[in-house]
């Protein structure tokens, strides 16, 4: 069985990539996700806010203790050199090289376009075989047109490929006007590959203090159909990479974004949930389909079941929502 | 000669280069203005900066001077190359080891940043008090004049040290040498390897102690040999100034820097000659080349060497012209007559005389005469009245300089307007900032900027001031092509250049009195350059269009936050400052400006060096020139620094003070015993905070939280009948109080002081009630101040007006009871935020009336009792606390020295009460010894019975009556409180604190512990956490907080308790009340957050929280009297530890710097952090465990 899928230029030995999580921090998950089977590694992101908070508290500290009084011109000493998130970052990223044979796909996760872009360069020199740009934004700004939120995507693309040549890949939020046309303008604007979609943490009310909570729920298969769509959608009509993110959790899940046209899926809740050891059933799984199904490689069932390779093209569009709702049985009839 | 390497630094850098480079040893202690030597030196250590001889020195931080003296001793006798860094009270505490250093001949050098000694008062600035009062201890003493000298003669004394065995005071002004920067030549390692020779090093190192070749030194002698033993160290003092001179002949061959021991410099033919020591020479120096100029014969001679005098070296120096002596001491020696150089010179003359010495055809007039004492100015004005003096018929002795004194008429009288040549070869700059803006740190980079990258000279001094939150920096700048010799604050008319860095400041300070006429006035204002004329006070318009200054505008604020800088000005300042004041090209300092900040962030913050970069340019950009009408219009004038009906001593010194104008305040206008008036924080209206919390009362519960953490005092509650505010103000906001302990038709006003808020924020934050249709809606709610201003000053001066409730009606044990105590703690100076206040301020609520404080030095004696004013204040019936501060190491002491004088004169007044039975009345005597006084009730009372008393006294006019009345007031039960912060209760206090607590006397010590010594710039203490980085522990606190609590709970009589208020106030307050109600010894450790920890204090309760939550401070009570009851006096009142430790930590920048600098270290001590939580919470658990019965928890409701 030939599971080897094409992601970003680089050949993966099948289409099972873990992605950004708190699993690449520690080496030793990370190779056991090599020995269970993944393809690839994304690795945790660096963050804008963080890289840029870091730098505002050291440079505070460096360079402002000020406080106007005779006794004490600071209150804590100065750091001769120290060790920012980049650096660990980095040290990671190179240590991860070192120790996998999977090829490590670094993530950078940032909105605005100004000097934390350049940091791509350094994650290039450290060995990265890919970058993905994690644009975490939620238009909050009513103001804020799409055309404004688009140019912002593309103004990132552009700086980050001033610094790197290598492969880059967009992971992008489902909440575009025209997603299809999102993807095709990153396409022409030299993007590599997309990812499809972004989950938006969200906020909650807590009850009790009446205080707005950031509360981290994993994903669940159910959301891993609105990826599938566009997938299917855009399969065949661009030619960079797609990969299916959020809500994968079994064989079955793959399948269905590889028959849709993904050329990857990634992987992050089920891996928190279950660990590394879950791709192997993951895998298999694939594997005895295809072989009932009677499928030689995922090369050849990528994109079989896509919009424009399927047999009812319409029910990736609307007409599959009123037939859903059609079917939808109504309580107490 | 190598090349030579320029650096632009400090006297203390300068000090410590060359001490760090030349010991193995290096034991200290934290004190003003010698700290910065001791923490660069630790911090080089740190790194693994390493001596000439390739070892890393040691630097080990001690309890206090004198261990650092003893620790200094010992290593010196095991043959250590070993230094210190010390000031004014630590060089005090040395003095019994320096004795035994130098009587047992041991090559040191210990470097001193010359400081006032506390007298009257503490000063921490500059005079020789305290090397004059280590005079007579053996050492020899070496004063340096400028930061060139200062790197020098530390290395000169060094050698000079090793060779003649005698050891030595390097000294130098404080803050004025110690803390100016200026341009020196670096001394390089060869010159070092030069100027010491290996051969004495090991003659140093084997008159260690060693059991391989054991000795006895330290003996005991008696009569018969002690004076002979005492006369054997002769010769090595009389060989001493010749070794000193050829170590300075040695080093000028090596440098081209000439030194001599008693250096002249002026006309050949001097007939008038000045003799001082310190950088008033640099002054003289420049007047004595002013005058020459003109023509006069007069002349400086610097004297380096005071200890041993060679007087024949001495005289030898003077011109033989010399008619006229003046004789100038930066001490005072009260009752002598005169100072001790002016002593020592007059017997050098009389022994030249006596030995028939001819050098002087006469026998030269000589007068002595104090300067400069506490940093007061010395400037060529002064100097030049001194000469004037000494060319009169009677010249003065005893005189003083710099000062008006009204009192003894010893007063020079000087022009203030003679300005010497030297000041017309520099540019001068003087900029006004806030403590915070960044203009200190921004000027430091300039002068870096002009003194290492051009051939120019720079030198940078900078005025602080005593406040905290608000302080105001003056910054005094000059540059030029010759090394700077003028060692005083820019004057009047003499700055080409001033900026003014906050508007606010512009009818504070009349800042335009220094600019010169024709240079350039540079304001940062949120006003355009078209509006910005008008909003200046008219004497800012005058003062620009007389001197016909070119003045330009930035909206700097405005230009940072659009670069992404928020609120930080000084990039932006800077790059204005080197666009128009001309002092380099403006495309060159600006290229330079951002070379800086390239090697500042360099590789680690590429994103800040664009966002300054950005500042940079848009800088120049908004940088704006005002056109100059050429009339003033403006109506504004300077305000008034206390308000016009202030009492006359607020108004005359106190005013004055606040004004800047406290120079001119004459001798007979101060206090002769340095007693001030209480509540003078109140006349100095601030104005510190854009906003303020704005009392929504119709959602407010009165839970009364919001006094509670107000540091400042601002917010306060009061309860009164609704009839008496009929008339109120129509802004003045009250509602019936919620609560049946109160009387029907009361209400409640919560009033903010609007002028006296910091904005900290922590009164919002804490307020628990939110509004129902709009969550973000609290009762209290930060609001811009401008609005509002005028109607809620009129609101304060009405609540301040309105009655306070009867104490004795008041109910204590609940928060918002407790908040009803008239705060008489109130405006302090210390942080926005400050962690401490709030328990000072509490316990003025609780007991303020009869409280006597005393006070350790540090942060809360400095916003206690700095002048010009003090936040304790006085009750509507003039009580109020008593407040005084003795020293940092003895305050346990002091405050038991109150209690046991207390309880002396009670037994007198009960004694006379008895004895006097029959005439006062049986009922009033009986009553007046057996009061119950535990509650305010009580004590209301048996107020009530002194002023009976009083009366029935005063018709009995006996001795015994007057005896009586003079004593009464010590029949109401007082409260003594001892207070400081960790520094003072763990390091250099804790013998004191031990002892007392070990007196079992009914005293409460109460420790602000803010886990670091704040006051002086967070350094190590015994209280620092470990893993915490603080000074002195640059790489992280390898050991654990010392558990002091524990400590006071081994003598199992003292009430103990650990105190959170962000955690949990109602544990704060019951704990306060029972402390202060128990009848022995009481010890509140309160735990207190610094911006030392750092931290932003608007988190100040937060991090308090979660603190607690972290189990890194427990919250519990020991109090004794449960054992009476058959309890277990510990409770533990905080809950099992629900975070990890890490969690806490993460959250704190004391810890986070060294996960950054050094992670594997920064989690091993985390991890070993961890573990002390857990046994630590299992020895208190188990402790409080085994009680009879369950220990209750404090009254869980008031939560």
């Amino acid at each position: 069985m030939d599971l080897r899928t094409h992601y970003l230029g680089l050949e993966l030995k099948n289409p099972l990539v873990p992605s950004s999580s708190p699993l690449s921090r520690d080496l030793d998950s990370a190779k056991k996700l090599e020995d269970a089977g993944a393809a690839a590694l994304v690795m945790y992101s660096l963050f804008e806010e963080e890289i840029s908070a870091e730098g505002e508290a050291l440079d505070h500290l460096q360079n402002h203790q000020d406080l106007g009084h005779g006794e004490a011109s600071s209150f804590l000493p100065a750091m001769d050199d120290y060790r920012t998130g980049l650096d660990s970052y980095l040290e990671q990223l190179t240590a991860l090289k070192a120790s996998l044979e999977i090829p490590v796909i670094a993530s950078l996760n940032g909105i605005s376009p100004s000097g934390w872009v350049e940091n791509a360069k350094e994650l290039e020199a450290a060995g990265a075989d890919a970058l993905e740009l994690n644009v975490y934004y939620v238009a909050a700004h009513i103001e804020e047109t799409a055309a404004d939120v688009e140019a912002r995507y593309l103004q990132l693309l552009s700086q980050l490929q001033e610094q790197v040549i290598l492969p880059i890949t967009l992971k992008l939020s489902p909440q575009f006007s025209s997603v299809g046309n999102m993807v095709r303008m990153l396409e022409t604007n030299g993007a590599d590959g997309v990812v499809l979609f972004n989950r938006f943490y969200q906020p909650s009310i807590d009850l009790d203090t009446l205080e707005v909570t950031r509360d981290l729920h994993l994903s669940t298969p159910a959301e891993s159909l609105l990826a599938m769509r566009w997938i299917a959608i855009l399969h065949g009509r661009v030619k960079l990479s797609l990969a299916a993110t959020g809500g994968v959790h079994s064989g079955a899940d793959a399948l269905r974004m590889l028959l849709a046209g993904a050329d990857v899926t990634y992987l992050c809740s089920v891996l928190l949930k279950n660990g590394p050891e879950h791709i192997k059933g993951m895998l298999t799984e694939v594997e005895e389909w295809m072989e009932a199904k009677e499928y030689d490689s995922v090369e050849q069932l990528k994109g079989s079941v896509s919009q424009k390779n399927s047999p009812d093209p319409a029910a990736f569009e609307r007409a599959n929502y009123i037939e859903i709702l059609n079917s939808y049985p109504v309580p107490g009839a | 000669m190598a090349k030579r390497q320029m650096s632009t630094i400090d006297g203390n850098e300068a000090a410590a280069y060359i001490a760090h480079k030349t010991h193995e040893v290096i034991a200290i202690y934290p004190i003003t203005p010698s700290s910065a030597m001791g923490e660069q030196a630790d911090e080089w250590s740190a790194r693994g900066r390493k001596n000439i001889w390739g070892t890393v020195p040691e630097v080990i931080e001690m309890q206090s001077e004198a261990g650092a003296a003893g620790t200094v001793h010992g290593a010196l006798q095991k043959g250590a190359l070993t230094t210190t860094f010390t000031s004014s009270q630590g060089l005090l505490l040395m003095i019994p080891n320096m004795y035994k250093i130098a009587g047992e001949l041991t090559s040191t050098v210990f470097h001193v940043a010359a400081r006032a000694i506390a007298a009257q008062g503490l000063s921490i600035f500059g005079d020789h008090a305290d090397v004059m009062a280590a005079r007579t201890t053996g050492f020899a003493m070496l004063a340096s004049n400028s930061v060139q000298e200062v790197m020098d003669q530390a290395l000169i004394t060094q050698a000079a040290t090793l060779e003649g065995r005698v050891p030595f005071i390097h000294f130098f002004d404080g803050f004025r040498t110690s803390h100016e920067m200026a341009k020196v030549e670096m001394v390089d390692d060869d010159c070092i390897r030069a100027m010491l020779d290996p051969e004495l090093i090991r003659a140093h190192r084997s008159r260690g102690l060693s059991p391989e070749h054991p000795v006895l030194r330290g003996t005991s002698q008696n009569p018969d040999v002690y004076f002979q033993g005492r006369e054997t160290v002769n010769p090595y003092y009389e060989k001493l100034p010749d070794i000193v001179q050829r170590a300075m002949d040695r080093f000028a061959k090596l440098t081209g820097r000439q030194y001599h021991l008693y250096q002249y410099h002026g006309a050949e033919d001097a007939e008038q000659v000045l003799i001082l020591m310190g950088s008033g020479v640099e002054t003289v120096a420049e007047t004595v080349d002013h005058l020459c100029a003109r023509g006069e014969k007069v002349g400086v001679l610097a004297v380096r060497l005071f200890r041993p005098l060679d007087s024949q070296r001495l005289v030898a120096a003077l011109p033989t012209s010399t008619q006229h002596i003046a004789v100038l001491d930066r001490s005072k020696e009260p009752g002598a007559n005169g100072e001790a150089l002016y002593k020592d010179i007059m017997t050098a003359f009389g022994e030249h005389l006596s030995n028939s010495g001819k050098r002087f055809p006469a026998f030269p007039r000589i007068i002595g005469g104090r300067y400069g004492l506490g940093s007061k100015e010395f400037t060529p004005a002064m100097i030049k009245g001194i000469f004037d003096e000494l060319r009169s018929k009677h010249p003065r002795n005893g005189f003083t300089v710099g000062i008006i004194d009204d009192l003894t008429a010893n007063s020079l009288d000087w022009d203030p307007e003679f300005r010497t040549d030297a000041t017309d070869n520099l540019m001068c700059a003087v900029f006004f900032g806030l403590g915070s803006d960044g203009t200190v740190s921004a000027n430091k980079n300039s002068i870096k900027i002009i003194g290492e990258d051009t051939d120019a000279y720079a030198q940078g001094y900078f005025v602080y001031d005593s406040k905290k939150a608000g302080a105001v920096t003056i910054s005094h700048l000059r540059f030029g092509s010759h090394p700077i010799r003028s060692s005083y604050l820019i004057g009047s008319h003499e700055a080409q250049f001033v900026a003014c860095h906050q508007e606010i400041f512009l009818d504070r300070f009349e800042m335009l009195d220094e600019a010169a006429p024709d240079g350039v006035f540079l304001l940062n204002s949120t006003h355009s350059a078209d509006t910005v004329w008008d909003s200046l006070p008219r004497t800012v318009q005058q003062n620009i269009i007389t001197k016909k200054l070119r003045f330009y505008t930035i909206d700097a604020y405005q230009v940072a936050a659009d670069s992404g800088m928020g609120r930080r000005i000084n990039t932006v300042m800077q790059t204005c400052f080197f666009a128009i004041s001309g002092v380099l090209p403006a495309d060159e300092a600006i290229a330079e400006i951002k070379r800086a900040v390239e090697s500042s962030y360099g590789k680690k913050g590429r994103r800040l060096v664009e966002m300054n970069f950005k500042a940079i340019d848009a800088a120049v950009e908004h940088l704006h020139q005002v056109t100059v009408p050429e009339q003033s219009s403006s109506r504004s004038e300077i305000r008034l620094p206390v308000a016009a009906d202030a009492p006359d001593f607020v108004r005359q010194v106190t005013g004055e003070m606040i004004a800047g104008r406290g120079n001119a305040l004459p001798v007979s206008k101060l206090p002769a015993d340095g007693t001030y008036p209480l509540g003078t924080a109140a006349y100095e209206k601030r104005g510190l905070s854009l906003q303020i919390p704005v009392w929504e009362e119709d959602l407010c519960i009165h839970c009364g939280k919001c006094p509670f953490v107000c540091p400042h005092g601002v917010i306060r509650s009061k309860v009164f009948p609704a009839e008496l505010v009929e008339n109120a103000p129509p802004g003045f906001k009250h509602v019936p109080v919620k609560g049946k302990e109160f009387p029907p038709g009361m209400h409640i006003s919560y009033q903010v002081a609007p002028e006296d808020c910091t904005g900290c924020n922590l009164c919002v934050e804490i307020c628990p009630v939110r509004d129902k249709s709009e969550s973000k809606r609290k009762a209290l709610n930060m609001r811009p101040i401008e609005p509002i201003l005028k109607t809620e000053r009129e609101n304060w001066d009405y609540f301040l007006s309105l009655p306070e409730y009867p104490r004795e009606d008041v109910r204590w044990n609940t928060i918002k009871g407790s908040m009803l105590g008239e705060t008489l703690f109130e405006f302090s100076g210390a942080c926005s935020g400050c962690g401490e206040t709030p328990y000072i301020k509490l316990a003025t609520q609780l007991f303020g009336d009869r409280m006597i404080v005393a006070n350790a030095t540090g942060c809360s004696s400095i916003y206690g009792g700095n002048l010009p004013t003090t936040p304790y204040a006085a009750n509507q019936e003039g009580r109020g606390p008593a407040w005084s501060n003795s020293l940092f190491e003895d305050n346990a002491e002091f405050g038991l020295g109150f209690r046991v004088a207390l309880d002396e004169q009670q037994a007198y007044a009960r004694d006379l009460v008895g004895r006097l039975r029959a005439d006062i009345g049986e009922n009033l005597a009986t009553t007046l010894l057996d009061a119950e006084q535990s509650e305010e009730a009580g004590i209301h009372e048996q107020r009530q019975r002194i002023v009976e008393l009083k009366k029935s006294l005063a018709k009995l006019d006996t001795e015994e009556t007057r005896e009586l009345n003079n004593v009464a007031d010590a029949l109401v039960r007082q409260s003594i409180w001892i207070m400081g912060g960790d520094g003072w209760a763990y390091d250099i206090g804790f013998g004191g604190v031990d002892h007392v607590l070990a007196s079992g006397r009914d005293v409460n010590i109460l420790v602000l512990d803010t886990e670091v010594y704040s006051n002086t710039g967070g350094q190590m203490s015994k209280a620092t956490p470990r893993g915490a980085v603080a000074k002195f522990a640059a790489g992280g606190k390898r050991g654990g907080k010392k558990d002091l609590a524990m400590i006071a709970m081994a003598y199992e009589n003292v009430y103990v308790a650990n105190v959170a208020f962000g955690a949990k106030d109602i544990h704060t307050l019951r704990t306060f009340r029972e402390a202060e109600a128990y009848p022995g010894t009481s010890l509140i450790i309160a735990y207190s957050p610094c911006i030392a920890q750092g931290i932003d204090l608007t988190r100040n309760l937060k991090q308090q929280e979660l603190a607690v939550q972290s189990g890194h401070w427990s919250l519990f009570r020991y109090d004794p009297r449960l054992r009476e009851k058959g309890k277990n006096p510990l409770q533990l009142d905080s809950k099992k530890p629900k975070i990890p430790f890490k969690d806490f930590a993460k959250t704190e920048m004391r810890y986070g710097i060294l996960a950054r600098a050094n992670p594997q270290a920064s989690n091993m001590l985390l991890e070993a952090a961890q573990s002390e939580v857990n046994q630590r919470y299992q020895r208190y658990t188990q402790l409080a465990a085994n009680a009879p019965e369950k220990p209750e928890t404090p009254a869980k409701n008031q939560e």
